[in-house]
């Protein structure tokens, strides 16, 4: 899709009357198209040069680059240094917040910073406890939760204040968003939490990987008969899976995911697992797109990035949209 | 108490009363609270309220009481002390991501939800962040106090 008033890579889109932020992503959302997002895995090094290769293999095919920060309690470069370097690329970044770490001043005070330097998306999460990562001795900060980090950021740009209530010179310009997992108990309460989310401020949501496509039905239905899909762009996660084995250990050792029998066996049962687990996350975004409520869908192909482009050219959801990539209009 | 914490859950409706009933009759008493002072009372009234809350719903008083809107489960026993309802990580069998043995804090905050008329259900409402300087102190003292001072200001307004 390209833009009018396309800018030089790096500076930022102008606001549109109705939008809040200056980014790509909330434009091609509010355009009406289904976008594709990604994510990208911040490597364990200082080097700006890894970063901005692991961003290239979703050249032309994402709409915008999820920074994780610090998932699964691991420790890695920090989304908002990853948000900055690739913002000032050009490319539309959701800067992953999460409460696990940083309490409220540090928090205000790095939207800012990312802001600043051109992120245009943050997704507020309450984040992985850190028994699960590779610091478990670490103190857990969660000072905010999910909830009241996204009513913060939201008085940040709206008000134009801090939690404190002081007052602030520019507000950070941001599309915010959340994160929704329909496929863990209690289900009949997940929907209610959207709601809460839409009430706290997220505009656009990316749930947890569905490889359970009846159960995102009835969580969709649930989200359509309470008018949420008006209020708030929804992003069904999907992934590939390796092999039937890392799926069961998926399974067993991440927190959330959902996998069922079935998906294990149609992986166990292929001759090259690997292509069947590219194939089983083509045929998720088959069922998903024509969904009532959805908007997009947010691929999380961890250590199989590579594959994106392969997942995005099958399931044709972009039709011969091609997003906005460093290269993409120099002729 | 852990092995209470269902039970008060499924006795949500009848403690969510019980509760609101202490509170309202502690703003009852308010003019007598206040001639004491409640920086004297703080003292009494937060052994008092510690014991019943520990006991009843394994209070970790925080000073700023949320559990009529948590179905009367303390959303403070949850390891990331999340007060808005429950993380992604929930285990698809009702327990903590994060502590394997214990029930969701908000499973069962869910629950007693369900224990209590619509109207009464705040678990929809969005909880602001919490103020670490209340741990330790009374949360009825100082709902008392709230709501005297906003009585007070809609007088002086009027
Ligand atoms: S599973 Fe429940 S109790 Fe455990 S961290 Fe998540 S919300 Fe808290």
């Amino acid at each position: 899709m390209y833009f009018e008033d396309e800018p030089n890579p790096g500076e930022n889109l102008p606001i549109l009357p109705g939008h809040v932020s200056a980014g790509r992503f909330e434009r091609v959302l509010r355009a009406g198209q289904f976008a594709v997002t990604a994510e990208i895995a911040p490597p364990d090094s200082a080097d700006p040069q890894e970063v901005y290769d692991r961003a290239e293999v979703f050249d032309g095919y994402v709409d915008a680059i999820n920074a994780t920060d610090g998932s699964g309690a691991n420790c890695h470069m920090s989304s908002v240094a990853m948000c900055a370097l690739l913002a000032h690329k050009g490319y539309s970044m959701i800067m992953q917040v999460s409460c696990r770490d940083r309490n409220r001043i540090a928090i205000q005070g790095d939207v800012l910073g990312a802001s600043a330097m051109g992120v245009s998306n943050i997704l507020c999460l309450s984040g992985d406890g850190v028994q699960s990562g590779d610091h478990p001795e670490a103190k857990p900060v969660f000072d905010l939760d999910c909830m009241s980090s996204l009513s913060m950021l939201k008085g940040m740009r709206d008000q134009k204040q801090f939690l404190s209530g002081r007052k602030l010179t520019k507000p950070p310009e941001v599309f915010l968003g959340a994160a929704a997992n329909p496929f863990a108990p209690p289900f009949d309460y997940r929907p209610h939490r959207l709601a809460k989310k839409v009430a706290a401020g997220a505009q656009f949501v990316q749930t947890q990987y569905c490889f359970d496509i009846e159960m995102l039905e009835n969580y969709m239905k649930k989200v359509v008969d309470m008018g949420l899909h008006e209020k708030v762009f929804i992003l069904p996660g999907v992934g590939p899976l390796a092999s039937a084995r890392a799926a069961e250990w998926i399974r067993s050792n991440v927190a959330g995911v959902h996998i069922p029998d079935a998906i294990i066996k149609r992986l166990a049962g292929a001759e090259n697992q690997k292509q069947e687990g590219i194939n089983i996350c083509t045929d998720m975004i088959n069922a998903i797109k024509d969904m009532q409520g959805v908007h997009g869908v947010h691929i999380m192909a961890y250590r199989m990035e590579y594959a994106v482009a392969e997942i995005v050219e099958k399931s044709g959801v972009l039709g011969n949209r091609k997003p906005w990539y460093p290269t993409r209009d120099i002729a | 108490m852990y092995s209470m914490r269902r039970w008060s859950a499924k006795h949500a409706n009848k403690l969510h009363h019980l509760y609101s009933g202490v509170e309202s009759t502690l703003y009852k008493a308010a003019p007598l609270l206040e001639k004491i002072g409640y920086d004297k009372l703080e003292k009494p009234f937060m052994a008092v309220e510690k014991v019943t809350k520990g006991l009843l719903f394994d209070s970790q008083s925080c000073g700023q009481c949320t559990l009529g809107s948590t179905g009367m489960s303390c959303p403070m026993n949850c390891p990331k002390t999340i007060r808005n309802g429950p993380c992604g990580g929930v285990r698809p069998n009702g327990k903590c991501e994060v502590k394997p043995d214990m029930d969701c804090v908000w499973v069962v905050a869910w629950e007693g939800t369900q224990n209590m008329p619509p109207k009464e259900q705040a678990i929809h409402i969005v909880q602001p962040a919490l103020d670490s300087r209340k741990k330790g102190t009374s949360a009825w003292l100082r709902e008392v106090r709230l709501k005297r001072q906003e009585k007070a200001k809609a007088n002086a307004s009027q």
